[in-house]
């Protein structure tokens, strides 16, 4: 009982924890696109400011729209969001034993397609035809970057597991048995390959430039999210917020879990907040927005192909080099 | 693929336009089956208070027809008017008036540029464009005192004469644009995504392009070489040979797609620079104003009579000023065709077959001035149409005013 609330307490932390650091990422990404682009841009803080004039503002739903169905997307998109806290080791912190309901990668994997498809639920339901077209393309963009994302876990699991690691698919288990330390040269390019792919697919999995089709401001005015207004859009934000920390932790783990004893969650932010400058800030600066065409053919066919290639380039490497198996 | 088409709008308010136009669409999934567009979502009635006010007044309304031509509107105006009233313009005049319009088409292509970098959500490049833009409304407010209406152009010539000082500021921003037409060219027609969007996309073949009269930038870029400058030269044109840009100048061929007319628009920021040089090195000394003295100005065009049109190469296009003056203060007609105009019609070729996420480059792409083009329309709950006369604007304002008075009386 007591440790069940213990549990339920360092999990609101930790959500908490992700929120923040997740929104006060989002202030520092638009100092430094700004910074890149000329310009000063906004305070820090400007997420929470804009969370907070949110609250404030009036919700309309539109006439046609199913609107219970409209209503409840944002915040199931935020539960789920927020719940991939439990399951996803962020800051650092190694909780010892802790969840013992706790899910694995793959469990995490699934839990992260639920924000992206409550957006697209909201977006059908909104009656919208910026919406619906909005919706059908993050329904392409989901599926084509899952491919190389499914591709590169699965690697570095299979890679485990060739090793004798008993649960191969658990986040400690990459931790302790970092997959880097198995592979041979050739094994290293193959791994290189795919934490490439991963990074990839951040920009996708969170909606940014060049994979921003679904919103698409000047194309469809906001797109899958074009009729949320108000706490309701909030929510969307802090969904988005908390994912973008949930997946840079899942990427950071798999591919780099080091995380240098006492000074772990320092760790954790530098190669979260490195993750993230690479995969969202510098190119949401540098690039126009794709075509959904564009987008597809990117990652189902050029990322596929690079991950499955990585893939097989870690498994000839278990088989031939031999390995430390 | 089996989808039924559905029929969507862009406009007339989305943040694909910075003005208000009313584009529609049949789409089957992302494609587009059919275009079409309702202009007249935003008139003023220019040219009716035109015909109420008299020739010298007119040209500050006509500068106000576009939000960024500061030149285009005014000259035309002022070109029939001196041919109706028989005024011959100074030679310095006439090459002070091709530098302001030279430089105004710089900065109307970087407008142009940043926008259309905006469309393809590639806002760095956006920042960038609009950012050396600045310089040429910095200069034209040293010159002129204004950042986009100058009121430079008189009938009879231009009110602002340049000095060493401001020349010397002039040849300065040139060598500044000429690093700046590197990095833009760099920026547009090297970039990967740039290409990836804008190659083979929104085209309209030569054919298409004569048969629906467009001009300028948009025609050039389909392979028709018509450029007012080069075809019915003016102003100090006559004294300067111009040659249209074409995109083969780039790209070695001409396809009429958007990229092409992204490179006759960078091209012509680059032929703007030596167009401007060559205008200071033979500036002719002299007065700036045929008849400076404005009552006398104003008798003799009181005393006009005939009919002219007013010929001007905007940044966007051919402009065209029909102006009748029948020995009174006012004119007795005044029609302006603005570039835009002839441009709207190649949406429909341009849009038909292509995908929806290149609905808004291929409408940014023949640069609309919707503020130039627009005429009055309402749009009726109903979906009909009518047109409000004076009467009824006057009477809604006042039926507006009453009811602010009344609420304040009921509080």
């Amino acid at each position: 009982m007591i440790e069940s609330f213990l549990y339920l307490v360092v999990f609101l932390l930790l959500a908490a924890g992700a929120t923040l650091f997740g929104l006060l990422f989002t202030g520092a990404d638009r100092i430094l696109v700004a910074r890149m682009q000329g310009r000063i841009g906004p305070p820090l803080l400007q997420p929470f400011y804009d969370l907070a004039k949110l609250r404030e503002k009036e919700e309309t739903v539109p006439a046609g729209a199913a609107g219970w169905l409209f209503r409840a997307c944002p915040a199931v998109a935020a539960a789920a969001a927020l719940s991939l806290c439990a399951f996803v080791p962020l800051f650092g912190f190694r909780v010892p034993g802790a969840f013992a309901w706790s899910g694995d990668i793959v469990f995490a994997l699934y839990l992260l397609l639920i924000p992206g498809t409550a957006m697209v639920v909201g977006g059908f339901a909104s009656a919208s035809p910026y919406a619906a077209i909005g919706a059908q393309r993050e329904m392409v963009t989901m599926a084509s970057y899952e491919l190389p994302l499914a591709t590169a876990v699965l690697a570095f699991a299979w890679r485990l597991s060739h090793a004798g690691v008993p649960e191969p698919l658990a986040f400690a288990s990459f931790a302790e048995l970092p997959v880097w330390s198995l592979l041979g040269p050739l094994g290293a390019v193959g791994g290189l390959l795919l934490a490439a792919a991963v990074a990839a697919v951040v920009p996708g999995e969170l909606g940014r430039i060049p994979f921003d089709s679904p919103e698409a401001e000047t194309e469809l005015a906001g797109g899958l999210l074009v009729e949320y207004g108000g706490a309701s859009l909030g929510l969307f934000h802090v969904a988005m917020a908390v994912k973008t920390v949930a997946f840079a932790a899942m990427a950071v783990a798999l591919f780099c879990p080091y995380d240098f004893g006492l000074w772990a969650p320092l760790a954790f932010f530098l190669k979260v907040g490195a993750l993230l400058f690479v995969s969202v800030t510098l190119p949401r600066a540098a690039m126009a927005r794709l075509r959904i065409r564009n987008v597809a053919a990117f990652y189902f066919t050029a990322l596929g192909a690079t991950a499955l290639s990585g893939a097989l380039l870690v498994v000839l490497d278990a088989f031939i080099a031999g390995g430390a198996a | 693929m089996t989808s039924p088409a559905y029929q969507t709008s862009i406009g007339p308010i989305h943040p694909a336009f910075k003005e208000p136009i009313h584009l529609k669409f049949d789409l089957k999934g992302e494609r587009v089956l059919k275009a079409d567009f309702a202009p007249g979502q935003a008139h003023r009635g220019v040219e009716w208070m035109g015909m109420r006010r008299n020739p010298v007044q007119v040209l500050y309304l006509a500068e106000r027809i576009c939000g960024i031509c500061g030149v285009t509107h005014a000259l035309s105006f002022a070109r029939a008017v001196e041919q109706i009233a028989g005024i011959d313009v100074p030679a310095r005049a006439h090459f002070l008036r091709s530098i302001a319009c030279e430089l105004e088409r710089i900065h109307s292509h970087l407008l142009w540029a940043g926008v259309a970098a905006h469309e393809l959500g590639f806002d760095s490049l956006f920042f960038f464009a609009w950012r050396a833009r600045e310089r040429v409304l910095d200069l034209m407010e040293k010159w002129t005192g204004n950042r986009v209406h100058y009121s430079l152009v008189q009938i009879g010539g231009v009110r602002r004469d340049l000095d060493a000082e401001l020349i010397r500021d002039i040849e300065e921003a040139l060598a500044f644009f000429e690093s700046v037409f590197g990095e833009v060219r760099r920026c547009f027609l090297e970039d990967d995504t740039v290409n990836l969007r804008c190659r083979g996309v929104g085209v309209l073949t030569q054919r298409d392009a004569l048969e629906l009269g467009c001009v300028g930038p948009t025609a050039r870029a389909s392979g028709v070489p018509a450029d007012v400058r080069a075809d019915h030269p003016y102003a100090a044109y006559s004294f300067v040979r111009v040659k249209p840009v074409m995109p083969d100048a780039y790209t070695g061929a001409i396809h009429g797609d958007v990229y092409d007319r992204i490179v006759v628009r960078v091209y012509e920021i680059a032929q703007v620079i030596g167009l401007v040089r060559e205008f200071l090195a033979r500036l002719p000394e002299g007065p700036i104003l045929a008849i400076p003295r404005i009552p006398a100005l104003l008798a003799r065009l009181k005393k006009a009579q005939g009919e002219a049109i007013g010929l001007h190469e905007a940044p966007r296009g051919e402009v065209l000023h029909y102006v009748r003056m029948n020995a009174s203060a006012a004119p007795e007609a005044w029609k302006v065709k603005a570039s835009s105009y002839s441009n709207y019609m190649a949406w429909v070729p341009m849009l038909e077959g292509e995908e929806v996420a290149d609905i808004p480059i291929i409408a940014a792409s023949i640069d609309p001035c919707i503020s130039c083009t627009d005429r009055v329309l309402a749009v009726a709950p109903d979906g009909g149409r009518r047109e409000l006369t004076k009467a009824d604007l006057t009477r809604l304002s006042r039926e507006k005013t009453r009811r602010l008075q009344q609420k304040r009386g009921a509080k």
